[in-house]
């Protein structure tokens, strides 16, 4: 209501309408001669000699948003200028790596801006979406309060970058969420013997619960126990497998585990 | 008498320099199995590699270079970062002919003090007492081409022309996932593991600050080199933040600070620890022993050990490490050995080793 209405001070001077950024404003001011115009505002401060009658401000010294005031031999009148229309968004993305099929775990803040870097302050309907290539998005309808605008959602089941925008009329912005695989949801793994004698473990692709691979480069821990000790080797995921060698033994306990997740375990030898 | 001062004393001082500058090539010869050791040690002390030799006994069948690499180091490994700062002697049985001798040696090194025991055998050789230093044959890795085919993860960041709100790479996500204070000898000790739950390597550190029964903080301490900084995607690290002189008594809670840094890096080398063991070491203290496999086709030239010690429930009882001073050359055993307190030997229930590794021509 502030922004639509000017305020006058006192009944001589008075300014037109709304004022949009960017845009001059008009100024009423009754009589005739010339007088001295102050102008100030936010960002601004200005005094010129007009003439009395319609004096128009021009559109550079009203390009940031706020209150002004205008002051004409003695009589004052404020107005206020608001944002231009919507031309920018910034919007802030977190986390850029999430776990797949977590659950609220996406965050998107869109702050909505107009060519003056003007915060919108008017509602404007703002869609989200988050969704990775040929899977289904997630979308969200807000509306921005105050010129920001945001929206919690759940990352998808499949894992790979998921395209996140925000978009207000014409204007999108996107930001890219990793969406990776969760810990593993089992670890099978198998031995054998390796042609030089050492036990050769391997594990079986590595998924998590929702089927996406763990990523290359995940450390899988395989131990062997037996009567010369313990045998560990902190193996690295490689094509969506882990395999290491173990030294040779006639009788040991294999296990394997990647971070908290355990896996199976095996009995080596021993009669088998 | 005018001429004769300047010519003595020119002659007084070319006879000076030329006693500094000459090595003595005489041995002083050793009339003791410990004197022998301490004569050697004194010149491994002053980095005389050839003064130290003149005492290695003939019957070691050791040459000088490899007397020289093992004593001094090779291969960028930590004993070429290291220089023997004190040692002590004690002759543990003697005979005529031969004598046991140990010695308990101190380097000075990159890492800090570390600490060595030899049992020598010191043998009557010509006359004199002369030590015998076997050294290990130096492995020889035959020709083969291994190959390395393992992640590298670089990061592009924002850069700083970029919009207000344009999107970076978040830091790894990380977490403690046991956490056990103890209280050792006087000093508050914090004892746990840290887990790197993010699918990108991540440089972790531990702080923690304690406050005292005001609400005021009382001491603030890292956990330096008592864990793995790099954490790949998965790892566990232990970690050990030690408050000397800190009674558990003055103490009302703890701040626990895990940070973690996104960091190039890379997957390997990949370490195997290998036949992992409590033993007694020789002198009748409990070690975890056992070797360590280099399974990439590069040396890694100082390796560091973290030993963590479990009870029976899993709870973390204490967290060990030590340096080893022998590089890893591919595929070759080096034996490592970590000390553990012989009160904590009967919780012991399991434990777990993991291996830092530094290499001099790796950047990541």
């Amino acid at each position: 209501m502030l922004a639509a209405t000017p305020v006058v001070c006192g009944a001589q001077i008075s300014v037109a309408g709304p004022v949009q950024a960017g845009a001059p404003a008009t100024l009423q001011a009754p009589g005739s001669g010339s007088a001295t115009l102050y102008l100030f505002g936010p960002g601004v401060a200005s005094k010129r000699s007009v003439q009395r009658g319609t004096v128009t401000i021009p559109s550079d010294e009203l390009t940031i948003a706020g209150r002004y005031t205008v002051i004409l031999e003695g009589s004052a009148a404020s107005f206020f200028v608001t944002a231009a229309p919507l031309n920018r968004i910034s919007f802030i993305a977190h986390p850029s790596r999430v776990p797949a099929a977590a659950s609220g775990a996406v965050l998107g803040s869109a702050f909505l801006f107009d060519r003056f870097q003007n915060l919108v302050t008017a509602p404007t309907p703002v869609n989200f979406r988050l969704g990775v290539e040929s899977a289904q998005a997630e979308e969200r309808a807000t509306s921005s309060k105050n010129g920001v605008a945001w929206v919690q959602l759940n990352a998808g089941r499949r894992g790979g970058p998921a395209q996140f925008t925000a978009t207000s009329g014409s204007v999108s912005v996107r930001r890219v969420v990793q969406q990776v695989a969760a810990d593993p949801c089992s670890i099978r793994m198998t031995a054998s013997r390796a042609p030089d004698g050492n036990i050769l473990v391997e594990t079986a692709p590595i998924q998590d619960c929702s089927g996406n691979a763990v990523p290359d480069g995940t450390i899988v821990t395989f131990a062997s126990v037996d009567k010369a000790g313990r045998s560990t080797v902190d193996a690295r995921i490689k094509r969506g497998f882990a395999r290491a060698e173990l030294p040779p033994s006639s009788s040991a306990t294999i296990s394997v585990a990647a971070g908290v997740v355990l896996g199976n375990e095996i009995h080596w030898g021993g009669g088998q | 008498m005018n001429k004769i001062l300047p010519v003595l004393l020119i002659v007084l001082a070319a006879a000076l320099v030329a006693a500094a500058t000459m090595h003595s090539s005489a041995l002083t010869p050793a009339t003791t199995p410990e004197g022998a050791v301490q004569s050697l040690l004194n010149h491994v002390k002053t980095h005389d590699s050839e003064g130290a030799y003149r005492y290695v006994a003939k019957a070691s069948n050791t040459d000088p270079q490899d007397f020289a690499r093992d004593a001094f180091g090779q291969d960028g490994n930590l004993r070429t970062y290291s220089a023997l700062q004190a040692f002590d002697t004690k002759v543990l049985r003697e005979n005529d002919q031969e004598a046991d001798v140990r010695a308990s040696l101190q380097f000075a090194s990159a890492v800090g003090a570390v600490y060595d025991t030899r049992d020598l055998k010191v043998v009557r050789e010509e006359n004199s007492w002369k030590v015998l230093w076997p050294v290990q044959p130096r492995p020889k890795v035959p020709a083969q081409v291994i190959p390395v085919n393992y992640l590298r993860w670089d990061i592009v960041s924002r850069g700083a022309d970029d919009d207000w709100g344009a999107q970076n790479v978040d830091a790894p996500r990380v977490r403690i996932i046991s956490m056990n204070p103890v209280e050792k000898d006087g000093n508050f000790i914090l004892l746990g593991e840290i887990e790197n739950e993010d699918t990108v390597p991540g440089f972790v550190s531990v702080a923690a600050t304690l406050i005292g029964k005001d609400g005021k903080s009382i001491g603030q301490e890292e956990s330096f080199d008592k864990i793995s900084h790099v954490l790949l995607p998965k790892e566990i690290s232990p970690f050990r933040i030690d408050f000397p002189n800190m009674s558990r008594d003055r103490i009302a809670s703890v701040h626990m600070q895990p940070n973690a840094m996104l960091v190039p890096a890379s997957a390997d080398p990949v370490m195997g620890v290998m036949h992992q063991a409590l033993q007694k070491d020789a002198r009748g203290h409990t070690v975890l022993t056992g070797e360590l496999v280099n399974q990439s086709g590069q040396t890694v030239n100082i390796p560091h050990v973290l030993a963590t010690f479990y009870d029976n429930s899993g709870k973390v009882i204490w967290v060990a490490d030590g340096y080893v001073d022998q590089s890893l050359q591919p595929l070759t055993p080096v034996a490592f050995t970590v000390g553990l307190h012989d009160d904590l030997v009967p919780q012991v229930h399991s434990y777990r080793v993991t291996v830092n590794q530094y290499s001099r021509d790796r950047t990541q």
